[in-house]
């Protein structure tokens, strides 16, 4: 366990903010602004996720800009709005780059819209954080991950039903599109790999907003009934995921009796919800809001503070952009300038504090390391931790469980500088991508 | 295994010399110590201790309700009183004052811990004077399946008096005693026992003895039994979940049936009107919640006028102020109405915000009842009792008042109806309000089953519309034919092809079945017939 004491975590955070930004002085930033991108679904059906993570961003900028700016520049935000639709992603995507000319663009939430402004970030040599958790088999040069790989996940949070419950018989239900079908993917070769019978494990995708749960839930539930200990997997999409625990909740099951642990619900995804009935299923994520550590109760307060709401919550993204975002403007502190290029090499490397009481730190292959937490959903709405890794685990873009990513590495550094290197053949470009 | 014979170990030699003699208090000071084995030790403790308080802590642990003070490790609940969140020492009920977010930590508990405190609630349940604690208390031991409890059950069956609990009783005895190493006899009485019950929990408890080499044919023969009746009443259940699937459709797609079936216009923003039906629900139960919470149980009865009333009005409002300059020129209005569509949407998003709306069920809408192996969730019963009567509201109006006899009147023939001297423009703006205001009730409906967020209604719109053209459009019975076909052939592939290949397979026999029958399944003749 890495529990500091919180007077030394302070102490901690302190020095290392004293040491990022020598420029912590009162001098107002000046000179010509330094643009960042928004890149967030302010409209349609991803607004529900993305509005935050814009209002995120601004509150960061603006504090940035209080605290001196970057290289005594001020920071501008640029926010655009590409309304849930995925080629728009791209158009948007190339208007901030070419015509906005910003350094660094924060955004995009599905996999989809991601795979849609790739060959732009490529094409325009820009750089792309990205906040969410998702399936992996992917590692760009322009974009950096900051959310969760599979193993910095789903992987875990079976090692833990395993060991703390005793699961033998696994449903993976997933909606149907690419982030639930890798990972399920990922997750049957994994569980295989421990020796679960391939009788014990149930896949079952549904289509998006699939509201009819009762056929699938008494099918979880005969599943359930064989006498070994079950769980639900569950990469259901957001808003199916309501209709589905109410389903569990009136069919009765309860999750002591078949958990359910959710990789894309949070405490954004539950605040609409009354949760009585899910009280005991499990979510997996690198951050939740009620994460004890001094550092997560200044986060809350100045993003209550900033949106002037008591009653919004902070969730796992949120904090993916916080690291990135301080990430980039260390970079771009080290570097001394906006350059792509330079501050691409000159994010490798570099660490941050996160809001769990430790250090995230950028690795070659663009993903960073983060500590895992399982977490049980509360009366409230809130998450209590019930178990974390005990250190911090690195992301791996290409998973070691698929036989067509195995051997794959990706190190952006030199004389690497390859996303999908392999190491049986020794030449880059291994993988089909 | 290791962990249970630890537990063992722990209740036999370590609690009556160390633990049982602490007091309550220091019990449940202990509480945040160590992990959460050393927390179900502590648990056990706190049952056996006698002391009359122990169950409230117990309960309240389990709610995950229990919270320590940072200061000094007191065990206190927090509660929500207002804009405070005031802390209560848990065993004093002493008022310490208002605790901020960094003030306490809550006591941790997991779903293994959750489990055990039920044990343990269960066995201090067993010898209560109220049957109904002794039953959930025997509930709860048959679901721990626990072989340390059968001398406790034993114990309390002899005592027991009331037949329903007895059964109960017997039951969990018999769950515990295939997982312990009684003999033979034992397990066979166990086995029986089970068979009777006859249910799923039955067949998962009674997997022990499938291994057992000389019980495996008695077992295997009582499996075989319940599972040929599961699979039967799994008849039964798929027909159920069709009906039920089926009057959700309808209610979604009755409305349509109005505006596009009877009037003949297409109207894309029909999924917003059921959007604004399940908003109104949120604000009313909002009100209620903040207002008069002990009418909470009234809310839905409550929303049902104002939701048709609100969607009525939005629905004359987008007939009067655009869809009656577009009659004749379908695809215009097509346009038109999903423009209308994507405004309504945006207009929700910016007042309430893209996030989903709590909409909770009241009392008598939660859980399911069983008959036989089959569950029905009282939801669902609902819904379907209130699409049926929306249906037969909906047919009186059509066929049994002045203004239904207009409506028809002017489906049939506009030009005769108005040489009559029946204002056709107004009945059309009236109809359309019916219409959306049907919309609305299917959004109450909804937001019992779905989220309410601005894009409820894009998840029905294309549904309804299948219902609609695959009923035959003009038709209300075509309607309420179609959503049940619909709902039970979906339901019924489901468990073979899955959920997503069930949908694509109902969308290629719909566009099949049109082929052969362009008018639907009941063709009429109307407006959109004449045109």
């Amino acid at each position: 366990m890495m529990k500091f004491s919180s007077a030394a975590k302070a102490a901690l955070c302190a020095t290392t903010l004293s040491i990022a930004a020598p420029a912590f002085a009162q001098d107002a930033p000046s000179g010509e602004p330094i643009k960042v991108g928004i890149l967030h679904s302010l409209s349609g059906t991803m607004a529900i996720s993305e509005t935050t993570l814009k209002d995120v961003m601004l509150m960061l900028i603006e504090r940035q800009n209080a605290a001196g700016g970057v290289l005594g520049r001020p920071l501008e935000a640029v926010v655009v709005d590409p309304a849930s639709d995925w080629p728009l992603f791209a158009e948007r995507a190339r208007e901030l780059l070419e015509v906005e000319e910003v350094s660094a663009v924060f955004g995009n939430w599905t996999s989809v819209s991601r795979k849609s402004v790739l060959p732009v970030f490529e094409e325009l040599n820009g750089i792309l954080f990205y906040p969410v958790q998702y399936e992996g088999e992917e590692s760009q040069r322009n974009v950096f991950y900051t959310g969760a790989a599979p193993n910095q996940q789903a992987i875990p949070a079976v090692d833990y039903l395993i060991a703390e419950e005793g699961i033998e018989r696994w449903v993976l239900a997933g909606t149907d599109y690419v982030y639930p079908r890798t990972t399920n993917r990922i997750l049957e070769a994994y569980l295989l790999s421990l020796g679960v019978a391939q009788e014990d494990i149930m896949v079952n995708y549904t289509p998006f907003g699939h509201s009819d749960w009762q056929t699938i839930v008494s099918d979880i539930a005969a599943f359930g009934s064989e006498g070994m200990k079950t769980a639900v997997v569950s990469t259901i999409n957001g808003d199916a995921n309501v209709p589905f625990y109410r389903e569990l909740g009136n069919q009765g099951i309860s999750a002591e009796d078949i958990p359910v642990v959710a990789f894309s619900v949070g405490e954004e995804e539950l605040a609409g919800l009354d949760t009585a009935p899910l009280v005991g299923h499990l979510a997996a994520w690198n951050y939740f809001m009620s994460v004890d550590t001094d550092a997560n109760y200044d986060f809350i307060d100045d993003w209550i503070e900033f949106i002037g709401d008591e009653d919004r919550v902070t969730n796992d993204p949120m904090e993916a952009h916080y690291i990135g975002f301080n990430m980039w403007v260390q970079a771009v502190e080290a570097a001394g300038t906006t350059d792509v290029d330079t501050v691409i090499d000159s994010l490798i490397g570099q660490t941050v504090p996160n809001l769990s009481g430790g250090y995230s730190a950028m690795m070659p292959n663009h993903h960073i390391t983060k500590p895992v937490l399982v977490g049980e959903i509360q009366d409230d709405g809130q998450f209590s931790i019930v178990w974390e890794t005990s250190g911090l685990v690195a992301g791996d873009a290409w998973s070691d469980y698929l036989p067509d990513s195995a051997n794959l590495i990706s190190d952006w550094r030199a004389p690497m500088s390859c996303g999908n290197f392999n190491v049986e053949t020794g030449t880059c470009g291994g993988a089909a991508e | 295994m290791l962990r249970l014979l630890r537990r063992t170990l722990t209740i036999l030699f370590l609690l009556p010399a160390s633990v049982m003699a602490q007091g309550l208090e220091d019990l449940v000071t202990s509480l945040p110590d160590g992990d959460f084995d050393d927390r179900a030790q502590v648990v056990n403790a706190i049952a056996l201790s006698g002391d009359p308080r122990a169950l409230n802590v117990l309960e309240l642990l389990s709610d995950g309700q229990l919270s320590y003070l940072r200061e000094d490790g007191r065990i206190v609940t927090v509660r929500d009183e207002g804009d405070d969140d005031v802390a209560y020492d848990v065993l004093s009920e002493e008022r310490i004052g208002v605790v901020g977010r960094r003030d306490a930590r809550d006591v941790r508990v997991n779903n293994g811990l959750r489990r055990d405190i039920a044990a343990a609630i269960g066995r201090m349940g067993l010898q209560n004077v109220d049957p109904a604690v002794r039953l959930d208390a025997a509930e709860r031991a048959f679901r721990a399946r626990d072989p340390e409890q059968i001398d406790a059950l034993r114990a309390a069956l002899a005592a027991e008096t009331d037949p329903e609990v007895t059964t109960v009783f017997e039951q969990a005895l018999a769950a515990a005693v295939l997982r312990s190493d009684a003999g033979e006899a034992d397990k066979r009485i166990a086995i029986a026992a089970l068979a009777a019950r006859g249910d799923r929990d039955a067949l998962s408890a009674l997997s022990p003895a499938l291994t057992d080499p000389v019980l495996a044919g008695e077992a295997q023969a009582a499996t075989d039994k319940i599972e040929r009746s599961i699979a039967s009443w799994g008849l039964a259940q798929n027909l159920w979940y069709g009906i039920s699937l089926g009057s959700v459709l309808m209610l979604a797609a009755i409305g349509l049936a109005i505006t596009f079936g009877v009037m003949g216009v297409i109207n894309m923003a029909h999924g917003e009107l059921v959007m604004i039906g399940a908003y109104t629900t949120y604000l009313v139960q909002e009100t209620i919640r903040n207002s008069f919470p002990e009418m909470f149980g009234w809310s839905l009865a409550i929303a049902v006028p104002l939701a048709f009333v609100t969607a009525g009005a939005v629905g004359v409002a987008i007939e009067r102020g655009v869809v009656r300059y577009l009659y004749g020129r379908p695809l215009e209005t097509l346009l038109a109405t999903w423009g209308i569509s994507l405004i309504l949407q945006q207009a929700v998003r910016s007042i309430f915000g893209p996030n989903n709306r709590e909409v909770g069920n009241p009392e008598w809408m939660s859980g399911a009842v069983d008959i036989g192996q089959m569950a029905m969730t009282w939801n669902r019963i609902w819904i379907l009792v209130f699409a049926l009567a929306v249906f037969a509201a909906l047919m009186l109006v059509l066929k049994r008042t002045p203004i239904g006899l207009q409506m028809r009147a002017v489906t049939q023939n506009r030009a005769m109806a108005a040489s009559v001297g029946i204002r056709t423009g107004w009945v059309d703006a009236m109809t359309f309000g019916l219409g959306a205001g049907v919309a609305g009730l299917a959004g109450v409906a909804l937001s019992q089953i779905d989220n309410v967020s601005p894009n409820l209604g894009q998840s029905y719109i294309v549904d309804s519309f299948m219902v609609v053209v695959f009923g035959g459009a003009g038709n209300l019975w075509g309607a309420f034919a179609g959503a049940f076909s619909l709902g039970i052939a979906n339901k019924f592939m489901e468990p073979w092809v899955g959920a997503v290949l069930a949908k694509i397979l109902i969308l290629v026999a719909i566009i099949l079945f049109i082929q052969k029958r362009p008018r639907g399944l009941f063709a009429l003749k109307g407006r959109a017939v004449d045109s």
